[in-house]
């Protein structure tokens, strides 16, 4: 493709960001006697920020039907839409490379998707509002070049750039109970784990190198090396623990580092404080992208490039993320806040996520990067949701609220079908996703073979004890629709302040479970280019 | 050395920045005597378009020139060595002089003091003859030069107590620690019967063959020298003077000290080690280094966390800083990484705190105290200024896309190069502590509620710099690819001469 559309998805949003930043600010203008002057200039930035995630969103569904075709027509290529390659610090090998394939085409969507309908439901800021939409269009320029880098380096130029956004959002917007707790724990937490995995890919670089062959930070490049076996050599390790190849030895501390930020349990836990104390649409892109980042990197740079290590590493792994699942939910039901429920309920699904990696088959793994699709939709959804909610009743004490159908009904709505898909009900894309991760840890347990060649039946346990994750799941949904949205509404509680969403909200909502249904109902239009993309990474696992 | 007649632009080329920097020195004390005490301000101003010319001057002449045949060895009899690195780390300290004299404007009590900017210059030409020196004579000349200028500078503001205990402190540590530094250079002449540094590592390497006593005596040197080193680039257990002097000076000074002090010296250490010790007792100084970076990176970064004064904790920053440049003078004899890396990293280091400098002496006019709490709603204040300290902490954090990211990428990829695995993944946890205080600065500017409606004020000149440094910051950060080639250009012709 000549028309270099990723570049342009990728930084629209920064020039965007950089416009409003020279825009003039409201410092030094005086509410009463200029108030229409600020409202205007305040306007001048949504309108910017909107037309920017628009164009975007509008570019990655033009560059996922492309995708969707060209899967469709039986290409078998490794990636389309391909930019560049053009040097950058040609000496150490670093270059400007980006593309999308079946597994990243529909994270790109996801992106567009929770970008636009966050800018609309962020319409109502009045504090700083340009610095609020200019860091968040830099955190979505973030989230967009770490899903379309091919140049490792640039994936994690993009993965970091998307980070300090996201503390100044959560600091300076957030709760005021908890935001600045919040926003460094993350920050900290997600920092720590993707720098380990950087200087893990800065020795595959040179490994590959002292391997003797000519290495670039390019993915086709890693991905030679990778096939010529040059990270199969085996190291010594220290305090006489014997020999272990370069996969064995790093591939926990990749993909590992990646999964913090994909919330695997044990370093799930910056996840709910952050997912709660951030403002409504920075909660959306946390848990409906940012936390599929941590997902794809682990995935990319870890699965695909050290599968070696992944087979020696996963079958353990896997038992973290049946931790995630489960315990997840368990948690998320004896919240008193509405927001954390969500926010476990996050960790949960995610755990499902890396659940589908761990199964090594082409079915568990597609499963789980429609589930990165579908989980992220739907927690944008129930973030939007909870955000309105919490805009007029200034409390998420889920024993104090009740009876909100009535007067959001659209909300109300919005939020039970976001729930029936956490549920995994048919006719909606979280059956699409969830089943196909079950029918995966199965067909595991039948056919992968654990390193010491003992057959991993205890697969088939895993999956058993992870159906009580769904169980719990509906518990905790059902409970909490019928506790906020049902029942009795107090009127004299609320003073008429809990009143309906503006049109931009009812828009947002009705973009976002357009898709869950729309992929629900005919998954056929995602998961045969999510199967293509990833069926060469099964392939190297070894599983069908 | 004599054998040959010498051309005059032979003698002359090497040493231009210099010539240039004397030449700036007697314009600005004429300037000094003719202007009017309130039309002072103006030397700044000379000061640092002067350094500025100079250092264009520097960059093109030494690209042009510093190829030739003519400047392969040792000029001027030896004293000085005029290569790719010299060239580099003049830029450094002429950038970071030609930054801080244009400060220095906004600084009450030092701006309109025209005897100011001519120690700056002195001090200036001290550290640009460090960068170059290749001999034990005029690598003392020029490091007592630097020093004895910012002793005084240190302790310009007379009248205050901080000032003048800063300077005292400086000149105290600074005098004996050079002293013993002296002795070192005096070990190294008694070992090996000649000054010149690139004549040393053979007698040195026949002294230590299969003789104890001379290895022993080798490391009695090797310390001793690394005393002086390390008071300079303010490494663990020399940096004990920092946080004070930091602290105390005029804050233009503390930026100057920052940057082009320790850029100097770091030059200077790279030069030495590299060159004077011979390819045996490589492991030895190597694995010293390792560990003084180690010990640096942690302490500065663990004693940051507890500071409530910005300078001060920039200071502490500082001492971190310097411990991860270090990690890339022990991948320095392995891979050519490693001191292209330490070259990108200083000149990142410059941009980038002077920025925070500039940024601070801004918020202290107005505020009239030091203290981090007195940045509070600086976001709604000054926008701009605040956004200008937030690229320059997360680039002192190494966060893209700024300047930082890349510098501490390349010390760590040099690290990995040369087997130091461990040493990269320490400096790592490292950069996420730092992040820790230097993120709680920005909460700082964001979060908290403003204290104070006093409008923040900055002069053209400092405005000037401001943008400068933090375009040049955002520049380095993505297009990092020519600084980084000019770096690694110098390391490896460095690289070939090495022993």
């Amino acid at each position: 493709m000549d028309f270099p559309f990723l570049t342009l998805i990728t930084f629209i949003p920064v020039v965007a960001a950089v416009i409003i930043l020279l825009l003039p600010s409201d410092v030094g203008l005086d509410p009463s006697k200029d108030a229409a002057l600020i409202k205007r200039r305040r306007e001048r930035v949504r309108v910017i920020s909107a037309v920017a995630t628009a164009i975007s969103l509008l570019l990655s569904l033009y560059v996922y039907i492309g995708v969707f075709n060209a899967v469709e027509a039986g290409a078998q290529e490794l990636f389309y839409f391909e930019d560049g390659r053009w040097n950058w610090v040609p000496s150490l090998g670093i270059g400007y490379h980006m593309g999308v394939d079946g597994v990243s085409a529909p994270m790109l969507l996801l992106t567009g998707l929770a970008s636009f309908t966050g800018v609309l439901i962020s319409w109502g800021i009045e504090d700083r509002v340009r610095e609020f939409f200019a860091f968040f269009l830099l955190l979505v320029a973030g989230v967009y070049g770490v899903f379309v880098a091919l140049d490792v380096f640039l994936l994690f130029f993009f993965y970091e750039l998307a980070i300090f956004p996201m503390y100044l959002l959560i600091a300076t917007w957030g709760w005021k109970v908890t935001r600045e707790y919040a926003s460094m724990k993350l920050t900290l937490y997600i920092l720590i784990g993707s720098i380990v995995a950087l200087v893990g890919v800065i020795a595959m670089y040179f490994v590959a190198q002292d391997a003797g062959l000519e290495m670039t930070f390019d993915l086709v490049d890693f991905m030679r090396a990778r096939d010529a076996g040059a990270y199969d050599v085996e190291f010594q390790l220290p305090f006489g623990l014997g020999l272990a190849s370069f996969a064995k030895i790093w591939f926990p501390f990749i993909f590992l580092g990646f999964g913090i930020l994909a919330g695997v349990f044990p370093f799930h836990n910056w996840s709910p404080d952050g997912h709660v104390a951030a403002p409504t649409a920075v909660s959306m892109i946390h848990a409906g992208v940012l936390m599929k980042l941590g997902a794809y990197a682990a995935l990319r740079i870890g699965v695909m490039l050290l599968p070696e290590g992944a087979r020696t590493h996963l079958p353990w792994i896997v038992l973290l993320t049946l931790i995630n699942v489960v315990y997840g939910s368990l948690i998320a039901m004896v919240q008193r806040d509405f927001k954390y429920v969500i926010g476990f309920s996050s960790v949960s699904h995610m755990g499902l996520v890396s659940m589908g990696w761990a199964t090594m088959n082409v079915i568990g793994m597609t499963g789980a990067g429609l589930q990165m699709f579908s989980h992220g939709v739907m927690t944008a959804l129930f973030f939007a949701a909870v955000g309105m909610v919490y805009d007029r009743a200034h409390t998420r004490d889920i024993p104090s609220l009740g009876g909100f159908a009535q007067k959001m009904p659209l909300v109300a709505a919005a939020f039970i079908l976001g729930g029936f898909v956490s549920m995994g009900m048919p006719m909606l894309s979280g059956f699409v996703a969830e089943f196909p991760i079950f029918v995966g840890l199965w067909q595991a347990s039948q056919t992968l073979q654990l390193p010491s060649g003992v057959p991993a039946t205890y697969y088939a346990v895993i999956a058993i004890v992870a159906v009580v994750g769904i169980v719990v799941t509906a518990a905790y949904v059902l409970r909490v629709v019928q506790r906020v949205f049902f029942g009795e509404f107090e009127a004299e509680k609320w003073h008429g302040e809990i009143t309906d969403v503006t049109l931009k909200d009812k828009f947002a909502l009705g973009l976002l479970s357009l898709w869950l249904i729309l992929v629900g109902v005919y998954p056929a239009i995602m998961q045969p280019m999510v199967t293509a993309g990833i069926e060469p990474i099964a392939r190297l696992l070894g599983g069908a | 050395m004599f054998t040959e007649p010498v051309s005059f632009t032979d003698v002359i080329i090497p040493i231009l920045p210099e010539v240039g920097l004397t030449l700036l020195l007697i314009l600005v004390v004429v300037l000094d005597l003719a202007f009017r005490p309130v039309r002072r301000r103006a030397v700044g101003v000379v000061t640092g378009v002067g350094m500025l010319v100079i250092l264009a001057v520097n960059v093109a002449v030494g690209l042009t020139f510093v190829r030739d045949e003519a400047f392969a060895e040792p000029v001027l009899g030896g004293m000085i060595h005029f290569d790719m690195v010299s060239v580099i780390f003049h830029s450094v300290v002429l950038l970071a002089g030609a930054l801080t004299s244009l400060i220095s404007v906004d600084l009450p009590g030092v701006a309109r003091k025209g005897e100011f900017y001519a120690i700056l210059i002195v001090a200036t030409l001290g550290l640009s003859l460090m960068t170059t020196a290749s001999d034990l004579v005029m690598l003392f000349l020029s490091l007592e030069t630097a020093s004895i200028s910012l002793y005084v500078l240190a302790g310009f503001l007379r009248e205050t107590r901080q000032s003048t205990e800063a300077g005292i402190k400086y000149f105290l540590f600074g005098a004996a620690s050079a002293g013993v530094f002296l002795y070192g250079l005096s070990l190294l002449f008694g070992f090996t019967g000649t000054t010149n540094i690139y004549d040393m590592a053979e007698p040195l390497g026949a002294l230590i063959s299969g003789n104890a006593e001379g290895m022993f005596g080798l490391i009695i040197a090797l310390l001793f020298m690394l005393v002086g080193f390390g008071f300079k680039i303010s490494a663990v257990p020399f940096h004990f003077w920092t946080p004070d002097v930091y602290e105390g000076a005029p804050t233009s000074v503390t930026a100057f000290v920052s940057t082009a002090s320790k850029a100097a010296s770091f030059a200077l250490l790279v030069r030495v080690f590299a060159i004077v010790w011979p390819a045996e007792a490589a492991p030895y100084w190597t694995g010293l280094l390792a560990a003084i970076a180690v010990l640096t990176m942690s302490l500065g970064n663990l004693l940051a966390l507890v500071q409530t004064n910005i300078k001060r904790l920039l200071a502490y920053s500082s001492i971190a800083q310097a411990g991860y440049t270090l990690i890339g003078v022990v991948a320095l004899t392995e891979t050519e990484l490693g001191l292209a890396a330490v070259a990108f990293y200083l000149l990142m280091y410059v941009l980038t705190n002077i920025l925070a400098f500039t940024v601070i002496i801004a918020v202290s006019n107005t505020t009239g105290s030091d203290q981090i709490a007195d940045f509070a709603g600086l976001s709604r204040r000054k926008p701009y200024l605040a956004l200008a300290m937030v690229l320059a902490l997360l680039s002192l954090g190494g966060v893209p896309p700024l300047a930082g990211f890349f510098g501490k990428f390349f010390l760590f990829a040099a690290a990995v190069r040369a087997g130091y695995v461990w040493l990269a993944i320490v400096g790592v946890l490292n950069s996420i502590l730092a992040l820790y205080y230097y993120l709680t600065v920005i909460k700082v500017m964001y979060v908290d509620p403003q204290v104070d409606d006093a409008p923040v004020f900055l002069r053209p000149a400092s405005s000037a710099v401001v943008w400068i440094t933090a375009i040049g910051v955002l520049v380095m950060g993505t297009i990092a690819g020519p600084w980084w080639n000019w770096a690694l250009d110098a390391a490896t012709t460095f690289a070939a001469v090495l022993p």
